[in-house]
């Protein structure tokens, strides 16, 4: 017989009270870990898009020139004939503080070229790092291996009437169609793509590009910082972040995070409400029974062990089975919220003693006034009897 | 050798704006190894006396000394120590904890001593013995009759072997041959050497104690 004999025999007695605290903590705890594990795996999966979605940074020359657009995006004052960037100083942008963070830099020279009858866009790429960065791209055929073959956008090809494998004539070189681009609803649809040094060859601009795209692991990292680093290691060069829909999301998604933190809190303070009240109804009920073990001589700590013991079983009890239904409700629910249909549910060690921890902190400190009120019982007027 | 002193104990409550007076000055001594009944009408401050006697109800005035201890000179905690380590308690209406088994009951004042379990359990065994009730350890307090629940109360106040039991009206609550049998139990007890101070409105109690003493009116009568 010890003092916790007396806390589970308790507990076993009252099942149905402690079953009902156990479930009112555990609702509590549930939504916690749901929020928690569905922001986090949303936040995840949405990060992992922007890193599929390629350039987050772009750098265009200095320039007063005519506004472009490419895919969408405002390259600033770009024009067929105005100043470019010299390729080699695109080296000095992997000597910058956050390098670690730059996972692909694609230069790409742009001009206007005639195949056959047609002006065409012709852009010259680095093709390992454009690939890289714009994973969405489908390609009938393949990707272009060598300096003669080239990946032509759906638009051009039907306008130029080629499709993989056929041949093309360009300043009196002859090309390879390697592929063709599915349609992608951007620029991309109307141009001609070829290696970066023939481009270059092609258009007069050797050793020069007409801007750059900087893809950067985004999972925190601090993309003003890196434009600003950029910014300064090329001083003739205008480098801007592009906002991405994904960051708007991302925005979004911190707002939801924000409400979904202040539900759980609510649902929480409702939990460890729900604690209050039943540990203090358990003790009154138990007035006799803590009049007895303060006659037989039970200090007040004893008492307050007692009753707090009691507290923690049914919390750690009520933070496990929270943590185990809270993952399983963001399991079914992370299908439906996240932006993708395999986004990974986030199975967190943080978590899942995080909110075990929690469950049994608030399941004490919610117990704490019980415990006093218990331990300050006078044995006389417990027992009444005597 | 008085193991019990207590002098000029008076003791007053506050009910609203009037004070009513439970205890008006008692003087009692009792020896080791006595039978001590006390007796008196609903009222006439006997079981305000037993838990002056007890350390739970701090006396108005006066002083209660119990095996040498000045009792309520003591701090509260260290009165609860002096309660667990010298005195059993048998109260009216059992108070047996009723999601512990009997065995598990009469364990109760071991929980809170250092002690292996096996010596806690077997010292339980042996007080339920002594009762009477060495086969019924593993049933639950409902599962016994009311003779027995009391018997179960009687080990719990004595497994610890305490210097002093206290009881209050133990046979308030049990037929006249039960009571008879828990009497001649508490004079067995007290045969063996066990100091008792029962409080009881039964005089047919009486005569199983060595002394009775009478209450009336919050004062020694007789």
């Amino acid at each position: 017989m010890k003092l916790h004999t007396i806390s589970i025999n308790n507990l076993k007695r009252r099942k149905a009270k402690m079953a009902f605290l156990t479930i009112g903590l555990m609702v509590g705890i549930a939504t916690i870990v749901t929020l928690v594990t569905l922001t986090s795996s949303m936040s995840t999966d949405i990060e992992q898009k922007m890193d599929e979605f390629g350039a987050n940074i772009l750098i265009t020359p200095q320039s007063n020139g005519l506004a472009m657009n490419y895919g969408g995006i405002s390259l600033g004052g770009v024009t067929f004939d105005q100043r470019e960037i010299k390729e080699e100083d695109l080296a000095k942008i992997r000597t910058i503080k956050n390098h670690a963070n730059i996972s692909a830099i694609s230069p790409k020279v742009i001009g206007g070229i005639k195949i056959g009858t047609h002006d065409v866009l012709l852009v010259g790429v680095d093709f390992k790092s454009e690939l890289k960065m714009k994973q969405w791209w489908q390609i009938f055929g393949d990707a272009p291996k060598g300096e003669n073959e080239v990946l032509v956008g759906s638009d051009a090809s039907n306008v130029l009437d080629v499709s993989s494998g056929d041949t093309l004539e360009m300043k009196g070189e002859t090309f390879k169609v390697a592929g063709v681009l599915d349609q992608t609803g951007s620029q991309d649809d109307a141009l001609v793509f070829v290696a970066l040094p023939k481009a270059q060859k092609l258009l007069g601009k050797e050793g020069k590009i007409t801007m750059a795209e900087v893809a950067a692991l985004c999972s925190g990292c601090p993309i003003g910082d890196m434009v600003t680093q950029i910014a300064e290691k090329l001083h003739d060069s205008k480098v801007s972040a592009i906002q991405q829909v994904v960051e708007g999301r991302l925005k979004a998604l911190d707002q939801f995070k924000r409400f979904s933190y202040a539900i759980a809190g609510v649902v929480v303070f409702i939990g460890s409400l729900i604690v209050f009240v039943t540990m203090m109804g358990s003790v009154n009920e138990r007035t006799t029974e803590i009049g007895v073990f303060r006659a037989i001589g039970f200090r007040k700590s004893h008492i307050m062990r007692i009753i707090l013991l009691e507290a923690a079983l049914v919390s750690l009890l009520a933070g496990v089975l929270g943590y185990a239904a809270g993952m399983g409700v963001a399991k079914v629910a992370l299908p439906f919220m996240a932006e993708s249909k395999d986004a990974a549910l986030m199975w967190d060690t943080t978590v899942a003693f995080g909110s075990i921890g929690l469950a049994v902190l608030l399941g004490l400190l919610a117990s704490l006034y019980p415990a006093l009120h218990a331990s300050k019982m006078d044995p006389t007027e417990a027992l009444r009897a005597l | 050798m008085a193991i019990i002193e207590i002098k000029n104990v008076k003791k007053q409550y506050q009910t609203g704006s009037d004070v009513v007076e439970a205890l008006r000055g008692v003087d009692i001594s009792i020896e080791a190894g006595e039978f001590i009944t006390i007796m008196g009408q609903s009222g006439s401050g006997k079981s305000t006396l037993l838990s002056v006697l007890g350390g739970m109800n701090h006396p108005t005035s006066g002083e209660v000394e119990m095996a040498g201890v000045k009792l309520y000179q003591l701090p509260s905690e260290k009165l609860a120590d002096f309660r667990a380590q010298h005195l059993g308690f048998v109260f009216q209406s059992f108070h047996l904890i009723p999601y512990l088994t009997a065995l598990e009951n009469v364990m109760l004042p071991l929980a809170i001593v250092k002690m292996a379990t096996v010596a806690k359990r077997d010292a339980a065994r042996q007080a339920l013995e002594r009762v009477g009730l060495g086969g019924k350890g593993d049933r639950l307090p409902n599962q016994l009759s009311g003779g027995e629940q009391e018997r179960v109360a009687i080990a719990r106040a004595i497994v610890n072997n305490p210097h002093i039991l206290l009881a209050d009206e133990p046979t308030g609550n049990l037929d006249s041959k039960t009571s008879e049998e828990v009497m001649a139990l508490f004079r067995q007890l007290n045969d063996a050497g066990q100091t008792v101070v029962m409080v009881t409105h039964n005089p047919e109690n009486g005569a199983y104690s060595d002394r009775t003493i009478h209450l009336k009116d919050g004062l020694i009568s007789a």
